[in-house]
């Protein structure tokens, strides 16, 4: 026999299921009123510091259907890399972002300040880079990724680095369209896959 | 930012496998390839704050939100309550909780649910509250009914109310969905059964709890929540959240 570990296990996740809009984006699912508003439909308010960029995409499953019912979650620095909630970062930047892709279309717009390189542990500087968490039915654990910028540095970033099969990198770059316009798309299964993170 | 230490990597053991075939929409939206792991960064370590000028009085009360109070849902009325934790113990305070569910009929309200038992004119079916200093929440609800849904040729879901949670830091985000004890369908359920470890999906089930219930008003279960820790030194010796 040894000592007894003092840790607790973390909860089991299980699919978010295909009305998580009640939940979490009420108005989508046809509860407008039940709050004055849903949560966290921008992450940014006027007056951020900064590129206010927009990026559109869809997600797709393995068949190349982009989703309808997909619920995606958004967390990023302030324009000069600070987080919300840390010392002198941007208070019109709240950083989270909560939006799902049209009934209709399956796209998502995203709408946002673009973000500065953040330092991470030892002094390591990260390129620019949003944090994306996709959940939905069929998903059985939120899936986390990250998008990137092509027209940014991303040369030194330990996280892109660590991406074996080069050609896989690309599936975490947008693309720039037009000034201040990206698109990007995440394939959750199959050609082109979008790498998924255990962070 | 002080460095509250990197994220306790996930037991992936103890969550649902993601490619399950009986539980048909995940074959097509679950990844092929591996995950790619690295320890936590400032962007997992770090998250988004709500306060409570967020909640209005009855966000946490479902029996009376949809109507603001003018008429309450039908239904067993139940108090649903329990703690946030982390990994270390520590309970996880001012942190949103939010939870949906069917009504007592198992019927959704929701412009996609087509089932045929009626929506309840008093129910709208979510709710949220911040956990206060101590991790504590409560919710005040209607049982949801089981409902059938088009998997297998006769599967149902058990009784269940889904709730999501933030924690302090986004790599802490979690949805998952709470059971009620002594339920048969669980057994039977392809969702629950993704979870392939019966001690883990256990830990799901949410029990009777008579002390928490009000006599001649509602019956109550307990539901804890454990979300990811922090790895900690001596040197590293932070509250979760301070």
């Amino acid at each position: 026999m040894t000592q007894q570990l003092d840790i607790l296990q973390e909860t089991p996740s299980q699919t978010a299921g295909p009305y998580v809009h009640i939940g979490c984006v009420p108005t989508f699912a046809g509860l407008e009123g039940i709050y004055p508003e849903d949560l966290a439909l921008s992450p940014i308010e006027d007056g951020a510091k900064g590129e206010i960029i927009e990026i559109t995409g869809s997600v797709y499953d393995g068949t190349g259907w982009a989703m309808r019912d997909a619920m995606m979650e958004s967390w990023q620095a302030d324009a000069a890399g600070i987080f919300p909630g840390s010392e002198g970062a941007d208070p019109k930047v709240s950083g989270f972002c909560r939006f799902t892709a049209d009934k209709e279309t399956g796209i998502f717009t995203l709408r946002t300040v673009k973000p500065g390189a953040t330092k991470g542990r030892g002094g390591v500087i990260q390129a620019p880079h949003i944090s994306v968490w996709v959940v939905a039915r069929g998903i059985n654990i939120g899936l986390q990724t990250r998008i990137y910028f092509e027209d940014e540095d991303n040369s030194a970033d330990p996280l892109l680095a660590r991406i074996e099969q080069r050609p896989r990198v690309d599936t975490l770059i947008a693309k720039k369209t037009a000034e201040g316009k990206y698109t990007f798309d995440i394939r959750l299964q199959g050609e082109g896959e979008t790498v998924f993170l255990d962070i | 930012m002080t460095d509250l230490g990197p994220l306790i990597p996930r037991n992936r053991e103890i969550h649902p496998v993601p490619y399950d075939p009986g539980y048909k929409t995940s074959i097509t939206r679950s990844p092929n390839l591996p995950l790619l792991s690295m320890e936590s960064t400032p962007s997992e370590e770090t998250g988004p704050r709500f306060g409570h000028n967020l909640l209005g009085e009855l966000d946490n009360n479902l029996i009376l939100n949809w109507t603001k109070g003018a008429a309450p849902a039908v239904g067993e009325r139940i108090l649903v309550h329990g703690r946030v934790l982390d990994e270390n113990g520590r309970p996880v305070p001012h942190t949103l909780v939010e939870i949906w569910q069917a009504n007592a009929g198992g019927r959704y309200r929701h412009v996609k649910d087509t089932y045929f038992a009626p929506l309840d004119p008093n129910f709208g079916g979510c709710g949220r509250t911040i956990t206060d200093e101590n991790g504590y929440y409560e919710f005040l609800t209607i049982r949801p009914g089981a409902y059938p849904w088009p998997n297998r040729g006769n599967d149902w879901r058990p009784m269940h109310i889904h709730m999501s949670v933030f924690g302090h830091s986004f790599g802490q985000r979690l949805i998952t969905q709470l059971y009620f004890e002594g339920d048969p369908l669980i057994d039977r359920c392809p969702i629950a059964a993704t979870i392939k470890s019966r001690s883990q999906l256990d830990r799901l089930v949410a029990p009777l709890d008579m002390a928490k219930a009000r006599p001649m008003d509602f019956l109550a279960y307990k539901f804890d929540v454990v979300l990811r820790g922090r790895r900690q030194t001596m040197f590293e010796n932070k509250l979760e959240g301070m």
